[in-house]
């Protein structure tokens, strides 16, 4: 078990790195000229050269990439003499815009997307794979048409359109929720649940419709399959026909599916936090984008993959927990 | 005593009749082969029996012990379920849940019926994976099904099904998925056992081998029906229907020379 936890961490790790040179290489054959981003409007020639010079641009692009890659683990000292600027582990870069380093940027903006990813989600698995499984058991009838069409509906429906129209309704019509704003969760509980009650509905619909369809869909295969005939057989009430032996196998394809849409929405939920005007990970994304923001577009990315891929590895070790026949090897 | 009493069992899906009208008794302790081809109705009639047939059509009428089974409530039919009549299935590697310990399984089965604590299933579980056959009881209740070979994993089914001593064991082509030498080997236990705790077994296979080895008498389907019927040696000796002759002209006997050709139904 251990060995082979090892081993997922270094193909994670080895994943990680291959994204970083990827998106390194995009933004530096990019026609974006950095030390001009850097430098900023009111900018001369010779602060010019001396960006170039302090963020080592005018070193070969293998060289400038082995610099990124060892100040995400060491550090990094931009520039030399009196100019020199320390930026200490994990070094990701400052931002043009601020001059924040980036690493500072995430940590800060991480709540929010946090806050935002793990509500929606105890909001979908809630309501999604709850309507799944009634729609699975009644299948055919009218609750299974309503739920399904319901979760086509959340599945179709664009998140911004959804949002600004929950914003809208709630917020200017009905009064009944203030315009979001990034609270802190021990600062203030009840306006950090007034404000992120709105991105948790836009989000969770759109995913309670997908994991309704697929808990649904998983059930009635589950149900049609040999051992929960058995179970019948045996004699035991319909409840415990389905909790005990439907629900389990049911669940191993949605956990899966679970820790990737987790681990992409910690990365940010771009349209979800720019149409909430929420300061998460997405909304930094988005803001870095639009100012070509390259050291931050390259962090925020390689963030984002980071959460993706331990998703990964997490779902791995959650299956092996999950099901007997991984955790001791298929005879 | 008749244990087993079905009356003119109908059963369909839609407009597809796989059932149609079916009678055939079984005393208790006896064994009754109900044979066909595939496809005759045989698993619909058993899975009628245990009143696991879902989305189906279903009307005449099933004795059970003086109870009428297809017009009891379901709560009712649940009870004996397992407790009083108990059914063993085709694959046992897909009937047991890869989820639990086998142990698990058939302790389930038993705290289904009978209020017990889980020392008392548990000591009940080692004795009968002991009876059929397992060796190491103790150790391998806690393994799972995958962990066991195909005539392990229908022995485990085997002690799941007795492990409440019913009345009546519905066994559904209990060795169809095993290899030659392991089915000689299930039908022994299973008519060991079958003697021990006195059961009657609905015997249910397309394999005629099986059914003249163990069964008391036959009932031969054809179409959702039953064409003959009759001791099991009289009906192998001398088959009336011209059904029964071509099904038994269809197996290659060991006795007589093979031809070219086996016969086509």
């Amino acid at each position: 078990m251990i060995v082979y936890l090892l081993k997922r961490l270094g193909a994670a790790a080895a994943i990680l790195l291959v994204i970083c040179a990827l998106t390194f290489t995009i933004f530096y054959i990019a026609p974006d000229d950095p030390a001009q981003k850097a430098c900023g409007k009111a900018c001369t020639p010779e602060r010019i050269e001396q960006i170039r010079d302090q963020l080592g641009l005018d070193t070969p692009i293998p060289e400038q990439f082995a610099s990124y890659v060892r100040g995400i683990f060491a550090g990094r000292t931009y520039g030399t003499g009196s100019t020199a600027v320390e930026c200490p582990f994990p070094c990701l870069g400052f931002s043009f815009q601020t001059n924040v380093p980036v690493q500072e940027l995430l940590v800060s903006r991480l709540p929010v997307s946090a806050s935002i990813a793990v509500g929606a989600a105890v909001l979908w698995l809630l309501v999604g794979v709850g309507a799944g499984v009634l729609a699975a058991l009644r299948k055919g009838s009218w609750w299974d048409r309503t739920a399904m069409g319901a979760a086509l509906g959340g599945i179709s429906l664009p998140i911004y359109l959804t949002a600004l129209v929950l914003q809208y309704l709630l917020v200017v019509v009905f009064e009944v929720l203030p315009y979001p704003r990034a609270v802190g969760l021990l600062e203030d509980p009840a306006g950090w649940f007034a404000s992120m009650l709105m991105p948790w509905i836009a989000l969770a619909a759109l995913y309670a419709g997908m994991y309704a369809r697929l808990t649904r869909t998983e059930l009635i295969g589950v149900l049609s399959q040999n051992f929960v005939r058995t179970a019948r057989a045996k004699g035991l009430p319909e409840r415990t026909v389905v909790r005990r032996h439907a629900l389990r196998p049911t669940l191993t394809p949605i956990v899966t599916v679970f820790g990737m849409d987790l681990g992409a929405l910690l990365g940010g939920a771009l349209i979800t936090e720019s149409v909430f005007g929420l300061p998460g990970v997405g909304k930094l994304a988005a803001d870095a984008i639009n100012s070509s923001d390259q050291p931050v577009i390259l962090g925020v990315t390689l963030f984002a993959a980071a959460f993706i891929v331990f998703a990964n590895v997490v779902v791995d070790l959650l299956y092996a927990v999950l099901d007997p026949r991984i955790r001791l090897g298929a005879s | 005593m008749t244990l087993l009493d079905v009356k003119d069992l109908r059963v369909s899906f839609g407009e597809t009749r796989a059932v149609d009208g079916l009678s055939f008794s079984l005393e208790r302790g006896r064994v009754l082969g109900l044979v066909g081809e595939s496809g005759c109705g045989k698993s619909v009639t058993s899975l009628a029996v245990m009143g696991l047939l879902n989305g189906a059509t279903t009307s005449g009428e099933i004795w059970f012990d003086g109870q009428e089974l297809l017009g009891s409530d379901r709560r009712a039919v649940r009870r004996l379920r397992g407790d009083r009549l108990a059914m063993i299935f085709q694959d046992p590697l897909s009937s047991l849940n890869p989820y639990y310990p086998v142990g698990f399984q058939i302790a389930e089965a038993y705290r289904a019926h009978r209020r017990t604590s889980r020392k008392q299933a548990r000591a009940i579980v080692v004795r009968m994976l002991d009876r059929v056959g397992i060796p190491e009881a103790e150790r391998r209740a806690r393994d799972y099904p995958h962990q066991f070979s195909g005539g392990m994993r229908q022995r485990v089914m085997i002690a799941m099904a007795l492990c409440l001593e019913p009345e009546l064991i519905i066994a559904d082509e209990p060795t169809t998925a095993l290899d030659v030498t392991v089915q000689a080997q299930i039908l022994a236990l299973l008519d060991t056992l079958r003697a021990e705790y006195g059961t009657a077994v609905l015997l249910i296979t397309h394999d005629l081998g099986v059914v003249a080895g163990t069964a008391d008498e036959v009932v031969v389907m054809y179409g959702g029906r039953a064409v003959e019927r009759g001791e099991v040696h009289a009906l192998f000796e001398d088959p009336r229907e011209p059904y029964t002759r071509r099904l038994l002209a269809a197996v290659p006997r060991i006795d007589r020379p093979v031809p070219d050709r086996l016969e086509t139904l």
